[in-house]
C-alpha cells in the first residue's frame, strides 16, 4: 500500500506530513499520471518534497524502496526496461550473470514477461518472486510482479530512474558540512537568525494611514525594526586541523555582521581556559583574560563556540592539561563558568555527528554543553540557532 | 487540461508532470531554481497555451499579502474630506477608496484565471503566513464594505522563489513543488532551438561547449545563465563570428569573443582572463 511508501520516507527522516500525503492520493484518483514508475517519482516528488535540499535524501529513500519491494503502491505500473536491466545486474551472481549473457537481454525480458503473464493468471498474490525456483535466469531477481507491466517505453532518455540512480541532488544536501557551496545559504538562515531578534521601531507610513484611518486621531503604529538586536560572541578553536573550518566561519560570520547589532570574536585553542585572544599573529603577547571578556560583554549575547572538541581529555579536565601553557584551572571549570554566565549558547563542531560518539573528548564537552553542540552543517547550523532563539 | 509544453517553452518531463498536478487539483505550483531557468516565464506560457488570463504580482521588500486583496486609500479620503466640495457624496462611500489588488481581480473573473506571485522570497518572512487562508479558500473578507470576496472560479497559482529566504512550512504544505535545474546540454540545445531556429549547428556546438566550461570555471560570482547564452548567441549571430573562432585552435587557450555578455561582473571577467592567461603560460 501506499502508506507503507510514505511511511518508509518519513522513516528516511524527510519532513513529509499527512495533508501532503492525502495531495498524493488525491492527485493518484484524479489521474495526473498514469501507469509508469517515472512519473510517480516526479509527482510524488512535487507533492511530498518541499525542498530541493531534500531531493537527494529523496532519491535514495525511494531508490531504496522500490528495490526491495518494487509493488508500485496501489497502482499498475509501468517499470522501464533500463531500471529492470540495472537492478538484475546488481543482484545478480557472477554465474548467473554468465548464463544471462548466454540468453541475452531481449530474451531474458521476453521471459520475464512471459512469467508475469503466468504470475498473473494464477492470481497468487503478491508474496511470489518471479523465478524464485533457482532454475530460471532470475535468480533472484527480487520483483514483485502483480499490477507490474515491464518494458514500458521510458521517456526518453531522460528517465527518473536516471535520476535517482545518480542522485543528481547530491550537493543539496544540507547535511552535508559547510563549503564555499553553501555559505549563502547558510548566510541566509543566520540572517533570518540575526532577523528574529528585531523589535519595534517607529512606523510612520502606518501612523499616518491609521491616523487618517482614525478620521485625524493620532494613531501611532509600531513595526519590527529591520535592523536588529541580536549581539553574538564567537569563540573559535585555531590551530592545526581546525584552521579550515576556522576560516570559513570566519567568512560567514562577517559576511553577516551587518546583520548583528554586535558581534564579537575571539579565539581558542582545543579548549577554553582563563584566557582567549583577537588576533592569532599575537596571540602570545595579546591576551584575553576569560574574566575581563566576561566582565565586558552582558548576559544579553549568545554565545557561539566552534570547534572540533577533539584533544585528549586531560587536556579538558585537569589543571595544567592544556598543551600550550600551564593552567591554573581545568578548561571544564573555565568553560562552565563561562556557560554558567551565558546560558544562551551552543558548540558546532565540524566534525560528522556520527563520529561524535567514538571521541571520549567530544562526548566530555557535549556533556559539559548540556547536549548543545551540533554539526557544523546547513541542518546543524539551523538547529543551533533555534537553540540560540529559544 | 493539460499543459504539453508550449513553441516557446522547453519544459521537461517532470516539471509539465508538476504544472499538471498544480492544474488538476487546483494548488498552488511553487518553482525553485537558479536564475533564469525559466521560472516566471513558466507561467507565461502555460497561460497561453491554456488560453487563460494571467494576472502578475511582483513582490518586493515592501510588499504587504494585504495589497493583493485590496487597499483602503484612506489618505485620499481624508484629503477629499478636508477639501469638501468636489463632490460630497463621494466620500461618505467608502468602497470609493478601496483600490482592488491582484487577488480580487483574479478572484472576480468571470473565466479561470492564472496568478502569478513573482519572486515571493523578496517579501518580509511573515508574507506567505498572511495569504494561507486566501490562497486555501480562495476568499476573503472586506472589513470596510463588509463583502465576502470569493473566487468565482478557483484561479491557477504559480508561486516563483529565488531562495533569499525560507518560506513557513504551513504555507509550503499547501503547494506543489518544483525546483528547475540548470539545463543540461541536451535541454539547452532545445532552448536555443525555440529562440534561434535554424542556428548553425556548428556553431551552437561550439558556443554550448564555451558556455558550460565557463560555467565550471571555480569562484565565478555570478555563473552566466540562460539569459546570458541567448543573449551572446543574439551578439555572435549580429556580428557574424564564425564557429572556429570558438573553438581553440591548436589547442591554444583564447578568450572567447565577446564574452561580456557572459560574465557581467568586472571581478568574474578579470577572474577569468587572469585563468586564461596562466593556461597558456603553462603549455
Ligand atoms: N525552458 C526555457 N525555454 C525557453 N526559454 C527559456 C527557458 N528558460 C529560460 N529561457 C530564457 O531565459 C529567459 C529568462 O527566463 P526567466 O526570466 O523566466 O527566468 P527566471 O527563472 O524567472 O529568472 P530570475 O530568477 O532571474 O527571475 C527567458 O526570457 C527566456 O528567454
Ligand atoms: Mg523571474
Amino acid at each position: 500500500m501506499l502508506i507503507d511508501f510514505f511511511l518508509h520516507l518519513k522513516a528516511a527522516k524527510l519532513p513529509v506530513s499527512t495533508k501532503e500525503f492525502l495531495t498524493l492520493l488525491e492527485g493518484l484518483q484524479a489521474r495526473v499520471i498514469d501507469h509508469s514508475l517515472d512519473d510517480f517519482y516526479f509527482l510524488a516528488r512535487a507533492t511530498l518534497v518541499k525542498d530541493e535540499t531534500n531531493y537527494d535524501k529523496y532519491d535514495r529513500a525511494f531508490a531504496a524502496y522500490f528495490k526491495g519491494v518494487t509493488e508500485i503502491p496501489g497502482l499498475e505500473a509501468e517499470i522501464p526496461e533500463d531500471w529492470l536491466k540495472l537492478m538484475m545486474q546488481k543482484h545478480l551472481t557472477a554465474e548467473e550473470k554468465a548464463k544471462l549473457e548466454k540468453l541475452g537481454w531481449d530474451k531474458l525480458m521476453e521471459k520475464l514477461k512471459e512469467r508475469l503473464e503466468e504470475q498473473k493468471g494464477r492470481h497468487q498474490g503478491g508474496s511470489k518472486w518471479i523465478g524464485s525456483g533457482g532454475s530460471s535466469p532470475f535468480g533472484n531477481g527480487g520483483f514483485h510482479p502483480e499490477g507490474i507491466r515491464i518494458g514500458g517505453k521510458s521517456a526518453g532518455n531522460r528517465t527518473a530512474i536516471k535520476v535517482w540512480e545518480q542522485r543528481e541532488f547530491k550537493n543539496l544536501d544540507d547535511s552535508v558540512e559547510l563549503g564555499t557551496r553553501n555559505i549563502k545559504v547558510a548566510l541566509r538562515r543566520l540572517r533570518r537568525f540575526a532577523r528574529e531578534g528585531a523589535a519595534e521601531e517607529f512606523d510612520l507610513e502606518g501612523t499616518i494611514r491609521g491616523t487618517a484611518q482614525n478620521a485625524g486621531w493620532l494613531d501611532i503604529l509600531m513595526r519590527p525594526e529591520r535592523h536588529n538586536k541580536v549581539k553574538v560572541l564567537l569563540f573559535l578553536d585555531i590551530g592545526g586541523s581546525m584552521d579550515d573550518h576556522v576560516r570559513l566561519c570566519e567568512e560567514m560570520f562577517s559576511a553577516a555582521k551587518s546583520e548583528f547589532k554586535h558581534l564579537e570574536y575571539f579565539y581558542f585553542h582545543n579548549c577554553i581556559y582563563d584566557y582567549v585572544w583577537r588576533d592569532n599573529h599575537r596571540r602570545h603577547s595579546e591576551r584575553f583574560p576569560l574574566a575581563d571578556v566576561m566582565h565586558k560583554y552582558g548576559d544579553d549575547y549568545k554565545l557561539i563556540l566552534v570547534g572540533d572538541a577533539t584533544m585528549s581529555p586531560y587536556e579538558i579536565l585537569q589543571p595544567g592539561g592544556s598543551v600550550e601553557y600551564m593552567n591554573a584551572e581545568s578548561g571544564a571549570t573555565c568553560l562552565a563558568r563561562l556557560l554558567q554566565k551565558y546560558p544562551k549558547s551552543v558548540w558546532l563542531n565540524p566534525e560528522p555527528e556520527r563520529l561524535w560518539e567514538y571521541r571520549h573528548s567530544i562526548q566530555i564537552l557535549r556533556d559539559i554543553m548540556g547536549t548543545r553542540m551540533y554539526p557544523l552543517s546547513l541542518e546543524g547550523l539551523e538547529r543551533a540557532m533555534r537553540q540560540l532563539n529559544k | 487540461m493539460r499543459f504539453e509544453g508550449s513553441t516557446n517553452y522547453v519544459a521537461t518531463p517532470d516539471l509539465k508532470l508538476a504544472v499538471n498536478a498544480a492544474i488538476a487539483l487546483e494548488r498552488p505550483l511553487l518553482i525553485k531554481g537558479e536564475p533564469g531557468t525559466g521560472k516566471t516565464m513558466l507561467a507565461e506560457e502555460v497561460a497561453a497555451a491554456l488560453g487563460l488570463p494571467l494576472m502578475q504580482w511582483h513582490i518586493k521588500s515592501t510588499t504587504k499579502a494585504q495589497q493583493g486583496l485590496y487597499e483602503y486609500d484612506a489618505v485620499s479620503r481624508l484629503r477629499d474630506s478636508q477639501l469638501g466640495g468636489v463632490d460630497g457624496g463621494r466620500v461618505h462611500d467608502i468602497s470609493n477608496y478601496i483600490v482592488k489588488g491582484v487577488l480580487w481581480q483574479a478572484f472576480e473573473a468571470d473565466e479561470q484565471t492564472i496568478i502569478l506571485i513573482d519572486e515571493i522570497d523578496k517579501a518580509d518572512i511573515e508574507f506567505p503566513n498572511d495569504l494561507l487562508r486566501e490562497l486555501d479558500r480562495m476568499e476573503f473578507y472586506v472589513y470596510e464594505t463588509r463583502q465576502l470576496i470569493k473566487a468565482r472560479r478557483r484561479p491557477l497559482v504559480f508561486i516563483t522563489s529565488n531562495n533569499e529566504k525560507e518560506l513557513p512550512d504551513a504555507f509550503l504544505r499547501r503547494c506543489f513543488f518544483h525546483y528547475i535545474k540548470f539545463p543540461d546540454k541536451e535541454t539547452m540545445q532545445s532552448i536555443v532551438d525555440v529562440h534561434f531556429p535554424g542556428l548553425k549547428q556548428s556553431l551552437l556546438k561550439e558556443a554550448l561547449q564555451v558556455f558550460f566550461e565557463l560555467r565550471d570555471v571555480p569562484g565565478l560570482k555570478k555563473k552566466p545563465s540562460t539569459s546570458e547564452l541567448l543573449d551572446w548567441l543574439k551578439l555572435l549571430l549580429a556580428e557574424d563570428i564564425p564557429p572556429e573562432a570558438l573553438r581553440s585552435q591548436d589547442r591554444k587557450v583564447s578568450v572567447p569573443p565577446l564574452h561580456g555578455a557572459l560574465l557581467k561582473n568586472e571581478q568574474d571577467v578579470h577572474l577569468f582572463e587572469r585563468l586564461v592567461f596562466m593556461a597558456r603560460n603553462n603549455r
